[in-house]
C-alpha cells in the first residue's frame, strides 16, 4: 500500500533523511519511533507529499508521490493525516470542519457530507458538540474531531503525527482509544507516536529512526523483546522504565 | 481675542448647501476609494504570499511603489502627468471629454495607494494564520485556491480588522487632499465659505464635526463588523 523506496532529504546542506527504504501493507500498522530529531515527522509527511524529497521514491496504492507533476491534490484526498496540534480549522464550527473537504475535494453534497460527518463524531463520541467551534474544545476532543474528520475522506490509509504528544495526560487514553478502534477494523495506519503501549497492542511492526535513517524495522515483539541495535535498546531503556 | 462670531451663515441656503456638496463628494471619494483599495488590497496582499516568485515579486514592488511616494505627489501625478504620458487620443479625452475628471482622478490616486497598504495589512494576516492549517488543507486534498478561500482568507479578514479600521478613517481624511487637484470636497467646502464670509472658525469647525461623526460612524460599523465575525473561543475576548 505504502513503498518507501531508498529516500533522502536534505535541508539545504543538512541531510534529513538518508536512504530510508520501507512498506506498509494494506492493514497493516505501523508505528515510528526515535529520539526527537530522529526524521520521523519529515518520514511520515514525505508520504503524502507536504515534504518534497531529493532521492528515492515513494508510492501510495500504485500511484508514485514522488513523480514530477504527479495529481498531490488528488492522492492527498485518499489518505488521511492526523497532525500533532490537532489544526482544526477554527473559524468553522465541527461539523463544518469535517464537512469542508467532503464538498470541495470529493464534491459530496451538503446532506451527504453532514450525514457522513454526524457518523463519524458519533464513532469518536463528540455528537454533541458538532456545532461549537474548535477552541472550545479541550485538547483531546480536537483531536478526536480531527480524526473524524480524516476518516470523512474515506481514507485509504491513515498517518499520525504525534497525535497525543501535545494533550495532557488524561486526554492521551480517549484518543487512543478511537486509534486502537481502527486498527482493530483494519485501518491501514502508520503513526509517529511515543506512546509504546499503544504499539504494543496494535502495531504489527515497529519502525525505529535515528540522525535520519531506519535503524530498525521488524515485528512489534522482536523490537521490544530483543532490539538489535544498541541505540534502540537505549531508547527503550530510557522510555520504558520511568 | 477679538472675534465675530455667526454660527448663523452655516445655516444660510447657499453656504448649508455647500457644506451639504462638499460632504457628499468626501463621502463619494473616500467610498469609492476604499472599493478600489479593498479589491486591489486583497489580490495583491495575497500575491505577495503565493508561492510563484513572479506573481510575488510583481506584488511587492506595486507595494513599494505605491507607499513610498507621498499620496499627494500621487494625486498630481495621475492629474497633470499621466494625461500627457498615455497615448494623444487617450490624453486628449482624459483632460477634454472624461467625466468629473477631479473626482476619477483622486478616487484613482487614492484607491491606488490605500491598496498598497491595505495589501501589506492582508500579507501579514495571511502569514499569521498558523501554517499548519495550510498543512491540514493541503493533507486533505484542497488546491492551493480553495486552501486561500476557505481557510487563509477568512482567518486573516477577522485578524485584521482592527488595522483595517484605521485605514478605513484613513481614507476619509485622505480624500481632503483631492481639494488640491480642484475637487470641491469638505474642505475646500469649508475654506470657500470662510474666503466668501471671513467666518473662518465656523466654517472649519463644521468640518472638523462632520469628518468626527463621519469617523465614529466608520468605527461603529468596524466594531459591528468585528462582533459579527468573531470565532467563539477564538481571538479576543468572547463576544
Amino acid at each position: 500500500m505504502i513503498d518507501i523506496h531508498n529516500i533522502s532529504k536534505w535541508y539545504g546542506e543538512f541531510r534529513v533523511l538518508t536512504d530510508c527504504t520501507t512498506k506498509v501493507s494494506k492493514g497493516e500498522v505501523v508505528v515510528v519511533c526515535g529520539p526527537s530529531g530522529s526524521g520521523k515527522s519529515t518520514l511520515i509527511k514525505c508520504v503524502n507529499g507536504l515534504e518534497p524529497i531529493q532521492q528515492g521514491q515513494i508510492h501510495v496504492d500504485g500511484a508514485e508521490v514522488t513523480a514530477k507533476g504527479a495529481d498531490l491534490t488528488a492522492l492527498r484526498s485518499r489518505i488521511g493525516m492526523v497532525f500533532q496540534h490537532f489544526e482544526l480549522y477554527p473559524h468553522m464550527s465541527v461539523l463544518e470542519n469535517l464537512c469542508l473537504a467532503q464538498e470541495k475535494v470529493l464534491k459530496r453534497s451538503r446532506t451527504e457530507a453532514e450525514e457522513r460527518a454526524r457518523a463519524l463524531l458519533a464513532r469518536v463520541g463528540m455528537s454533541e458538540h458538532s456545532t461549537k467551534y474548535p477552541s472550545q474544545l479541550s485538547g483531546g476532543q480536537q483531536q478526536r474531531i480531527a480524526i473524524a474528520r480524516s476518516l470523512a475522506m474515506d481514507p485509504i490509509a491513515m498517518l499520525f503525527d504525534e497525535p497525543t504528544s501535545a494533550l495532557d495526560p488524561e486526554m492521551i487514553k480517549e484518543v487512543l482509544d478511537v486509534m486502537v478502534e481502527l486498527a482493530q477494523e483494519g485501518m491501514t495506519m502508520m503513526v509517529v507516536t511515543h506512546e509504546m503501549g499503544f504499539a504494543r497492542k496494535v502495531a504489527d511492526r515497529v519502525i525505529f529512526m535515528d540522525v535520519g535513517a531506519i535503524v530498525e524495522d521488524r515485528p512489534t515483539a522482536d523490537f521490544f523483546d530483543n532490539p538489535e541495535s544498541e541505540r534502540a535498546k537505549d531508547f527503550l531503556s530510557k522510555i520504558l522504565n520511568h | 481675542m477679538d472675534y465675530n462670531w455667526n454660527w448663523s451663515v452655516l445655516l444660510e441656503e447657499q453656504y448649508l448647501d455647500w457644506l451639504i456638496s462638499g460632504f457628499g463628494w468626501t463621502i463619494a471619494v473616500a467610498l469609492s476609494a476604499w472599493c478600489i483599495a479593498i479589491v486591489i488590497g486583497a489580490l495583491v496582499g495575497v500575491g505577495r504570499t503565493v508561492p510563484n516568485r513572479l506573481i510575488s515579486t510583481l506584488c511587492t514592488a506595486y507595494v513599494e511603489l505605491f507607499r513610498n511616494i507621498p499620496l499627494l505627489v500621487q494625486m498630481f501625478i495621475w492629474y497633470f502627468a499621466v494625461p500627457e504620458m498615455v497615448p494623444e487620443d487617450m490624453g486628449r479625452w482624459m483632460k477634454r471629454d472624461m467625466p468629473n475628471p477631479e473626482f476619477v482622478t483622486a478616487v484613482v490616486a487614492l484607491g491606488l495607494y490605500t491598496a498598497s497598504r491595505i495589501a501589506e495589512q492582508v500579507r501579514a494576516g495571511i502569514e499569521t494564520v498558523p501554517p499548519g492549517l495550510s498543512a491540514a488543507g493541503k493533507a486533505h486534498g484542497l488546491s492551493l485556491s480553495q486552501i486561500y478561500r476557505y481557510i487563509l482568507l477568512p482567518i486573516s479578514f477577522r485578524l485584521i480588522v482592527p488595522p483595517l479600521t484605521s485605514e478605513f478613517l484613513t481614507v476619509f481624511k485622505n480624500s481632503s487632499l483631492a481639494l488640491t487637484i480642484g475637487l470641491l470636497e469638505l474642505t475646500a467646502q469649508s475654506q470657500q465659505i470662510a474666503e466668501y464670509t471671513f467666518q473662518g472658525f465656523e466654517a472649519f469647525t463644521a468640518a472638523t464635526v462632520i469628518y468626527v461623526c463621519i469617523a465614529l460612524l466608520a468605527t461603529v460599523i468596524m466594531i459591528l463588523l468585528e462582533k459579527y465575525t468573531r470565532i467563539p473561543g477564538y481571538v479576543g475576548k468572547e463576544g
